[in-house]
């Protein structure tokens, strides 16, 4: 954690809440009465959550949030490489979160890995008759098509929660019938306020069902880890994971980038988690934590500042071999990033961003954008929770703008108040403000790039955000006449 | 607690790469096709969507329309980013974000709270309301609703809020456009009939389509006759804007009072009959002037088809221009005739796109070999066997209908074509059956620009040999051993 207060020249706490009252301006009464708690500008040195979070979208104002399905789907389950993943009920939840998030996988395709859209495709008649009996038929199927599937899960969408059906007893009887593991995820898109409930639902099914039920083939080693809340979005988790075998551990499960389900069932053996995306897998973490003795750390792997701090902080938990390897691979490194630095920072120098996205990125890429010499003016996140914000207030500016589940129209303002050079945020927003002339990166999906973390990451990440607001296309936006 | 299955704790297993191989050519042969075709329940990799998708899409077509999900938030999310990523443009779209207790009370609060923030932030000069599953399920009275949310003074007078029931459990993406579609003319035109009174112009409904560059060919070819038009449900302006530093919410659409006076029309004219089967039947009962319904006009026959109804509809005869853009396009499909005769293709898609495809592939003597709808109905299929019948070149075609792209990966494998056409969800199915695959479907994510170059008409044509043949010629190109590998192609 950054241990001085950062400051940006221009923005005080006075002109920041100015702003938020100018775009608080549009709603109507009731709708300005919602919005107003969750826009404020940071308090840096309070180390406290400065905006309310984790409540009701505000109907009709144009949300970027999405379901407990896709925090499911799209998050916790459906990175798993080797199992069926079922988006159970009508066609369209698991169609249109089939392949968008880019968690890459290893395996081949319909034989050991299974990124493809199964789906129940519910009709009327399951709607009326209910879809349990359909449920148990195409599990049965999906065990013959795919029998190198170690698992099946069962991810519920709107319908089977209002209709009442009851997939938990048809996944337990096909469990037995199969012999594989059938986990039902009761993770409904209206259950909730966002993908965050998605998250903590999926986390608790891996605590029900699945985990303690593999043993790990291989003796245990004092350098066991899991590496949790990494979605290998662009390779992440291959980048991440080769970075910590590097300094001597061993990975002994991914959760849930290019994950093995097997090997997460086993997790309860590993000496200790890291964890990147704490907001969509502390649940558990925690539980790990209280029932098996096995301690978390939390790090950050964007940028060297924050690669370099995580790795020392990770070597504080093991012996002396992990923290001479870590020196080790900090010296080797360093060099290399300050080659990256040097090229890019100069085309970079005090250029400003801002941010608008999900799990960690709004506060864990703050420093990798430091490190390129640019600064973050504006922060927030579509599903966090109040301490996600404690996280991120030391790593934000002192009185710049945070802002909790924005609006378009929030968004629109505060761009245009603020002209950042850069802007991070998903798919959603990109060409609202691309239209406006201003660069963009997409933060979720790494814009079909990546990968963003570890050493590997950053020097991609720099070249793309140089990309992109450096691109000479820009320069084109006004025409001469 | 763990292990609520009663599973026996065993040791991670793991796949032996002979295993694995095993599997993997397993899938490929005849035996696990007709495992894979007698499935039952399981779908995968499915070629269709859910309703709303459809029905926001139609809602981006008029002028300063704002689409609104009654629904779950995620539902919202989802529909913009699928279009957002297919054509790189901004889909401004608003939601009721229903939760839990929505489930108990019904959606009304939230329906009616949403369209208050939605029209104070985004002053729309429509919202068109369209559901996803959850109001469906609990039967929310989206009638009576609006009546209330107008007689509260929410929905202000003059504001027209059409609405359709899109359940996601029904229907394709395709039915929710022509939902969306019918309930916004139906709006717009109420009480809007006036006897004796014609604009002279012709009404032109596209269907579910998302190549932008198709509009703008359409209205190049009415604007080449001469002829007054409406394009109605116009997505060109919405979904392919200028880049000028400023960003507009409403960039496009068919202006509202000439969506209106479309009832009063000298003709109407649809090139969508699958995908505005409902709209069409209304308009037939509803509008002045006379109506016709015709297919797609992808291929010269069917943009040949195309120009005479349309001549036959305004009085306009078929301009020079236009002929020679046939003669061209002729020319184009002779020139590289010999590159696409005789090749076999995988089509699949929706219903009038699919026929396009076959219509084409025809005309050019290649063989669409496998044509499969993941949906289907029996008038397609019997519409489909019709015209693969009429040409030598659909001998021995194969129509299959409700089937996805995991029967399609079967099919590829065990009875191979030379290429494949559909939208980006085809390529892990082509990749490994090591043909290309030409994406002229929706969506297309892995590709720039696709969407603004127009498939129908006689351009269409040209466009399409083009690729097509210049596609085959670069294989060889890439595959010829240097003994073959020559300067002349």
């Amino acid at each position: 954690m950054s241990s001085t207060v950062k400051k940006v020249e221009g923005i005080t706490k006075e002109s920041t809440q100015q702003m938020i009252d100018r775009a608080l301006e549009a709603y109507p009464e009731k709708g300005r009465q919602k919005r107003a708690p969750h826009l404020a500008p940071n308090d840096a040195s309070a180390c406290s959550a400065c905006v309310k979070s984790n409540r009701k979208t505000v109907p009709g104002v144009m949300s970027a949030r999405g379901c407990a399905f896709a925090g499911a789907k799209g998050v916790v389950w459906g990175p798993i490489r080797d199992m069926v993943h079922v988006s159970h009920g009508p066609v369209g939840c698991g169609w249109y979160s089939w392949g968008t998030r880019r968690n890459l996988v290893s395996g081949k395709n319909g034989v050991t890995n299974f990124a493809m859209q199964f789906t129940s495709d519910f009709q009327e008649k399951d709607i009326v008759y209910g879809g349990d009996k359909k449920l148990a038929v195409l599990l049965k199927e999906a065990r013959e098509l795919f029998p190198l599937a170690k698992g099946i899960s069962v991810l519920s969408e709107c319908p089977v929660g209002l209709i009442g059906d009851d997939i938990n007893a048809v996944a337990k009887k096909a469990t037995t019938d199969l012999d594989l593991p059938v986990i039902p995820c009761n993770c409904e898109g209206f259950r909730g306020v966002s993908q965050s409930l998605g998250h903590h639902i999926s986390n608790d099914t891996i605590r029900d069902y699945l985990i303690e039920t593999r043993e790990f083939a291989e003796p245990a080693t004092p350098y066991d880890i899991a590496l949790i809340g990494d979605y290998n979005i662009g390779g992440d988790v291959w980048s991440a994971k080769a970075l910590l075998e590097e300094i001597g551990l061993n990975v002994k499960a991914t959760w849930t980038g290019d994950g093995e389900m097997e090997r997460i069932a086993a997790t309860h053996r590993v000496k200790l988690n890291l964890i990147h995306c704490y907001r969509s897998m502390n649940y558990m973490c925690k539980v790990m934590e209280e029932k098996y003795g096995i301690p978390f750390v939390e790090f950050n792997f964007f940028g060297p500042t924050k690669i370099k701090e995580s790795l020392r902080k990770i070597a504080e938990r093991f012996d002396d071999r992990i923290q001479s390897n870590v020196e080790k691979v900090i010296a080797k490194y360093d060099p290399l990033m300050q080659q990256v630095i040097d090229t890019y920072r100069p085309r970079l120098e005090g250029k400003k961003v801002m941010l608008y996205v999900g799990g960690l990125r709004p506060r864990h890429t703050v420093s990798a954008y430091e490190d390129l010499g640019m600064v973050v003016v504006g922060s927030g996140y579509e599903f966090a929770h109040h301490d996600d914000y404690e996280r991120t207030s030391p790593e934000m500016p002192d009185a710049t703008v945070i802002y909790d589940d924005a609006s378009e129209h929030e968004l629109e303002q505060f761009v245009d108040e603020l002209k950042p050079d850069l802007i991070g945020s998903g798919i959603k927003e990109k060409y609202v403000f691309q239209k406006m002339g201003l660069p963009f990166r997409q933060m979720h999906s790494w814009d079909y790039s990546g990968p963003y973390h570890g050493y590997q990451g950053f020097p991609i990440f720099a070249r793309d955000v140089d990309m992109a607001v450096n691109s000479p296309t820009w320069k084109l936006v006004k025409s001469p006449f | 607690m763990a292990n609520n299955l009663g599973l026996t704790v065993k040791p991670v297993s793991t796949t032996s790469p002979e295993e694995e191989a095993r599997v993997a050519a397993w899938i490929d042969t005849v035996e696990y096709k007709e495992k894979n075709f007698a499935r039952q329940a399981l779908v995968i990799n499915p070629v269709h969507a859910c309703q709303p998708l459809g029905a926001e899409l139609a809602a981006h077509g008029f002028e300063g329309t704002l689409p609104f999900v009654h629904g779950s938030q995620g539902c919202a999310s989802y529909y913009r980013s699928t279009l957002t990523r297919h054509f790189r443009e901004p889909a401004a779209a608003v939601c009721s974000s229903m939760t839990e207790d929505g489930a108990v009370f019904g959606g009304q609060n939230n329906l009616h709270e949403g369209l208050e923030n939605a029209i104070a932030l985004y002053h729309p000069k429509m919202i068109a309301v369209f559901t996803s599953c959850m109001p469906e399920i609990i039967g929310d009275d989206l009638t009576a609703y609006l009546k209330n949310a107008r007689s509260k003074g929410i929905i202000p007078k003059a504001l027209p809020v059409p609405f359709a029931n899109t359940p996601s459990f029904s229907g394709t993406h395709v039915t929710g456009y022509d939902a969306m579609l019918l309930a916004i003319l139906q709006a717009l035109t109420e009480g809007k009939r006036v006897e004796d009174r014609c604009t002279g112009k012709l009404n032109f409904l596209t269907g579910f389509d998302t190549n932008t560059g198709n509009y703008r060919e359409y209205k190049r070819i009415l604007e080449a006759f001469g002829a007054p038009y409406t394009l109605l449900a116009d997505i060109s302006e919405t979904f392919d804007s200028p880049l000028d530093g400023t960003y507009r919410l409403y960039p496009g659409g068919t202006p509202l009072a000439e969506a209106a006076d479309a009832i009063n029309g000298k003709a109407t004219l649809t090139v969508g009959p699958y995908s505005t089967a409902k709209t069409f039947a209304w308009v037939k009962d509803t509008f002045a002037g006379a109506h016709a319904a015709i297919p797609l006009p992808m291929g010269v026959q069917r943009t040949d088809a195309f120009l005479m109804k349309v001549a036959e509809l305004t009085g306009k005869p078929i301009p020079e221009s236009l002929k020679a853009e046939r003669g061209r396009a002729v020319d184009a499909m002779t020139d590289a005739h010999q590159y696409l005769h005789g090749k076999k293709f995988a089509v699949y898609g929706d219903p009038d796109l699919l026929l396009g495809y076959v219509a084409f592939l025809l005309e050019m003597g290649a063989t669409p070999w496998h044509v499969l709808s993941s949906k289907g109905s029996k008038k397609l299929e019997k519409e489909l066997h019709a015209l693969l019948d009429s040409s030598p070149y659909g001998k021995g075609a194969q129509v299959h209908m409700g089937r996805d792209l995991w029967h399609l990966r079967s099919l590829l494998m065990t009875d191979p074509v030379d290429a494949v056409i559909g939208d980006t969800h085809g390529k892990f199915a082509a990749h490994d059956a090591k043909v290309p695959l030409f994406r002229y479907g929706f969506p297309i994510y892995d590709r720039v620009g696709r969407h603004r170059i127009p498939l129908v008409g006689y351009a269409g044509v040209v466009n399409m040999v083009t690729e097509l043949a210049n596609a085959f010629i670069d294989l060889r190109d890439a595959t010829d051993d240097d003994r073959h590998f020559e300067m002349m192609r």
